[in-house]
């Protein structure tokens, strides 16, 4: 990676922890993903303002025994795979997290 | 007749599933009637409704059937629609209008996605599943076409109540998970009986050599009953909503596997 990655969670899933597992679920296909213990830790961490090399620094080479390198080359074809399911988004430049929420009107 | 008001030329009947009576008027009394040996057991002799639909029927030819269904939310208001019908709903006046076909399964079409995104509010929902009381509780047999759900349903012993073969009705209440009997029915053909009882499980069918019933805990009891519970629309909050209540559903109603033989023996281990 030769610039900056943020990450940020997309406002259209759900996910809840249960048990050891990160269940996410897309809200525009109803696809429902399940993430293994360093992907959640990933998926925990992103929060749009954190590079990804900042957050594998910070939270997986400290924690798992792997090299930088090849943490943040896992990490990035993680983040890219959710990225295409619509779970995450990315960009070169920090994101800017959403504050509210609509709420449905029934 | 009971559950039916005359008002000018338009007819309508009171349709309740679910405790929830919908007012469903046509300017067409034969439709009406049809209507009413549709959703015999369901028809409300009280008048009240909660939600009023006028229904147009469409001339016959005027509608595609080959539309996919599609339900969006925009500015409060609902609509959805498919190849034999259209409905806009407005949920805060109450109010609803239908254009579609004489056939009255396209309503059913209709009301069961009004019950989903009603009960989705209130952490209930509708689920591909056979249901019957048996005991004083509810249990649920669960899977996709070709599972057993019918097949389950046929083979109740007669103290069993069977709530539908198709489409189950879960709702949440203070102390608990009730099922509730439904008219949408599958190959069985049969009304489910009127009637509610608090859940005593969730079965994910599976056909085998044998009958046995196992646990299905955490991650896979989500994943079994999200598979399974109906949900229309693409509204992320909507979705958000079933998905946090599948989690809620399954922290308080034991989901299990119920691998079986297609015979009456099954029952007996259901008790």
């Amino acid at each position: 990676m030769s610039c900056k990655r943020y990450v940020s969670r997309s406002t259209a899933i759900a996910a809840r922890m249960l048990g050891d597992e990160m269940m996410v679920m897309s809200a525009t296909s109803s696809t429902l993903f399940t993430l293994n213990e360093v992907a959640t830790v990933i998926w925990e961490a992103v929060d749009g303002a954190t590079p990804l090399e900042e957050i594998v620094t910070q939270k997986i080479c400290g924690r798992y025994d792997v090299t930088p390198e090849v943490a943040l080359q896992d990490a990035d074809a993680l983040v890219k795979q959710l990225a295409e399911y619509g779970l995450l988004l990315l960009s070169d430049r920090p994101i800017e997290q959403p504050t509210c929420s609509r709420k449905v009107n029934l | 007749m009971p559950g039916m008001t005359e008002a000018g030329p338009c007819s309508s009947v009171v349709v309740e599933i679910g405790d929830l009576p919908i007012r469903l008027r046509c300017d067409d009394s034969a439709f009406i009637d049809l209507l009413l040996e549709r959703y015999a057991g369901y028809v409300s002799t009280s008048g009240e409704a909660s939600f009023d639909f006028e229904i147009e029927l469409a001339p016959p030819g005027t509608v595609s059937g080959d539309e996919d269904l599609s339900v969006t939310c925009d500015s409060g208001r609902w609509f959805i629609q498919r190849g034999d019908f259209r409905a806009k709903w407005n949920p805060s006046t109450g109010r609803g209008r239908i254009q579609q076909t004489i056939n009255p399964y396209s309503l059913d079409s209709v009301l069961r996605i009004v019950h989903t995104l009603l009960l989705a509010r209130k952490g209930g929902f509708l689920m591909h599943a056979s249901s019957a009381i048996r005991n004083g509780r509810a249990f649920l047999f669960s899977g996709v076409s070709g599972a057993g759900k019918t097949t389950i349903a046929k083979l109740a012993p007669p103290d069993a109540a069977v709530l539908t073969d198709e489409i189950s009705y879960v709702t949440r209440e203070n102390d608990g998970y009730f099922a509730m009997g439904t008219p949408f029915f599958g190959e069985l053909a049969r009304i489910g009986e009127n009637l509610r009882a608090p859940i005593e499980g969730v079965y994910l069918l599976a056909k085998g050599p044998e009958n046995k019933i196992e646990p299905v805990e955490g991650a896979d009891a989500v994943r079994g009953l999200l598979g399974n519970i109906l949900f229309f629309a693409r509204d992320p909050e909507f979705v958000k909503l079933v998905f946090d209540t599948a989690f809620e559903f399954v922290s308080h109603v034991p989901v299990r596997r119920l691998t079986f033989v297609p015979d009456a023996s099954v029952w007996e281990l259901i008790t």
